[in-house]
């Protein structure tokens, strides 16, 4: 569980996060959703250490990460999973040595030990047989997988996905939103991720954040945002021809 | 100002790069491989430029020196001097300023760029040691590529001198052995060991601090190479008035 009070973050004088508090849940996904530009992804910057708030604090299973020592921060990094958007794979390794990058940093495992260990995670996500191929050689899908191999190669306890859908096909993506999903409730870690594309939401969003102007203006789960009378969140939801059309369908059913 | 805060940003990047150590046997494999990639590569390069330089120093000290009672060693003095004094520590790495140093800040620059120095970070690496530190440590070889040019560009300068009728081999020799200072050696190969810091990091700090797309990666490389090679002559100059002066 990860629990955020009054988070605020400012570039310059320009305020991103405006006392932002809410929880994430274990073993949940959680989603951080929004218009471009709301702060989704300083947010996360901000959970995962890349950027420091200016205020309010982040805790990690009530322990918070300013009062945490340099030891206990590194301990705490070493049980983080991330997906960057654009998969951040090292492109001058090849996807074995992407994926046992951080087995090599933070464990004594023996060689083989490690490559037993990549070639599970990687059957884990569908992904068997391009050990030897670079980042380049693969697709973007491919790509989105080997990074989440990565990230739940060291079995962390909280895994960020910031936007794993973007530049997919429908079709890819929802396998990415399978996967995270799936990883989440067998693992129970708490996973946390941002987004702005509303099949995420109707595919995996157990606990949904939406944020606007650096606020958080409602939280709620996959069933409660599509009966929101929140004006910002409907706002968002319907902003698509298909998810207007799908509610006026309901509309005349009811 | 910004300049004020650069230089600070530079300083503090430099303590961070000798903290936060990775782990030995990784930090072993990345320095092998910067040489390989930083100092290796320029082998023939060097090596091409050290020997036809030499050649060109020969012909022109030959050429202008038309006294009949100016000896004719002195080709081969000047050649000398010229090469181990500045033209293989200086040149040459003004050279390497824009071959390793663009290759230096476009790589981090793009790993900056596609989010593998954050993707580092989130992993509790510590990205400036992981980064920058093997290839300081790689460029402590870089004078070996010097003394390969030194030794290239004076044979160049024998075989021009000698095969071009200018001057005879004993000539030649004897002018090479002339008032040798061995100091020489040691100012030219300092020189070089600061070079080689400012060629590692210089670039370094480009790459890891730049900000926006690809565009802006081929901004940095460029304005990586105006910077090192300024510092490069400035060093130089500070240099040779505390060693030589």
């Amino acid at each position: 569980m990860i629990a955020i009070d009054n988070l605020k973050m400012q570039f310059g004088s320009e305020e991103i996060l405006k006392g932002i508090s809410t929880v994430f849940e274990q073993g949940k996904t959680n989603l951080i959703i929004g218009q471009s530009g709301s702060g989704k992804s300083v947010m996360l910057k901000c959970l995962i250490g890349l950027l420091k708030p200016v205020a309010g604090s982040i805790s990690y299973h009530n322990k918070p990460t300013n009062e945490m020592n340099l030891v206990q921060q590194r301990i705490l990094r070493e049980e983080i999973g991330m997906l960057f958007q654009g998969g951040a794979l090292f492109d001058s390794m090849t996807i074995e040595e992407n994926i046992m990058f951080p087995l090599r940093m933070f464990s004594e495992q023996s060689r083989p030990k490690m490559i037993s260990r990549v070639n599970e995670v990687l059957n884990r996500v569908n992904l068997d047989g391009v050990n030897n191929k670079f980042p380049g050689e693969i697709s973007g899908g491919m790509q989105k997988r080997v990074s989440i191999a990565r990230a739940i190669v060291n079995n962390p306890k909280y895994l960020f996905c910031d936007e794993p859908n973007s530049g997919l096909d429908p079709k890819t993506a929802t396998v990415i939103d399978n996967l995270i999903q799936k990883i989440t409730h067998e693992n129970d870690i708490t996973t946390i991720v941002v987004t702005h594309d509303m099949n995420s939401v109707m595919e995996i969003g157990e606990r949904i954040n939406f944020l606007k102007n650096g606020i958080l203006v409602w939280k709620g789960t996959q069933e409660e945002i599509f009966k929101t009378n929140n004006q910002d969140v409907t706002d968002f939801v319907y902003s698509s021809n298909l998810f207007k059309k799908i509610r006026d369908v309901q509309n005349k059913n009811i | 100002m910004k300049y004020l805060e650069d230089i600070g940003s530079y300083f503090l990047m430099l303590r961070r790069t000798f903290s936060g150590f990775t782990k030995g046997d990784v930090l072993r494999e990345l320095i092998f491989k910067e040489i390989d990639d930083l100092v290796m590569s320029s082998l023939g390069i060097v090596s091409f430029i050290g020997f036809f330089v030499g050649g060109v120093i020969t012909l022109q000290t030959a050429l202008n020196l038309t006294d009949p009672i100016i000896p004719k060693e002195l080709v081969a003095f000047a050649t000398r001097q010229s090469i181990i004094l500045e033209f293989a520590p200086t040149f040459i790495s003004i050279i390497m300023a824009g071959k390793v140093g663009s290759f230096i800040t476009s790589s981090i620059g793009s790993m900056r760029v596609t989010e593998q120095i954050d993707a580092l970070e989130v992993m509790g690496i510590n990205s400036l040691n992981y980064l920058v530190f093997p290839k300081v440590i790689a460029l402590l070889t870089y004078p070996f590529l010097i003394a390969i040019a030194m030794f290239l560009g004076i044979f160049g300068g024998l075989i021009a001198g000698v095969y071009g009728g200018f001057v005879s081999l004993d000539e030649f020799i004897r002018g090479l052995q002339e008032d040798f200072i061995p100091f020489h050696l040691v100012y030219a190969f300092v020189k070089t060991y600061v070079f080689a810091f400012i060629l590692a990091t210089v670039p370094a700090w480009h790459g890891y601090y730049m900000k926006g797309g690809a565009l802006e990666v081929g901004k940095a490389s460029t304005k990586s190479f105006v910077w090192t090679s300024v510092l490069i002559i400035f060093a130089n100059y500070i240099i040779t008035q505390l060693l030589l002066s």
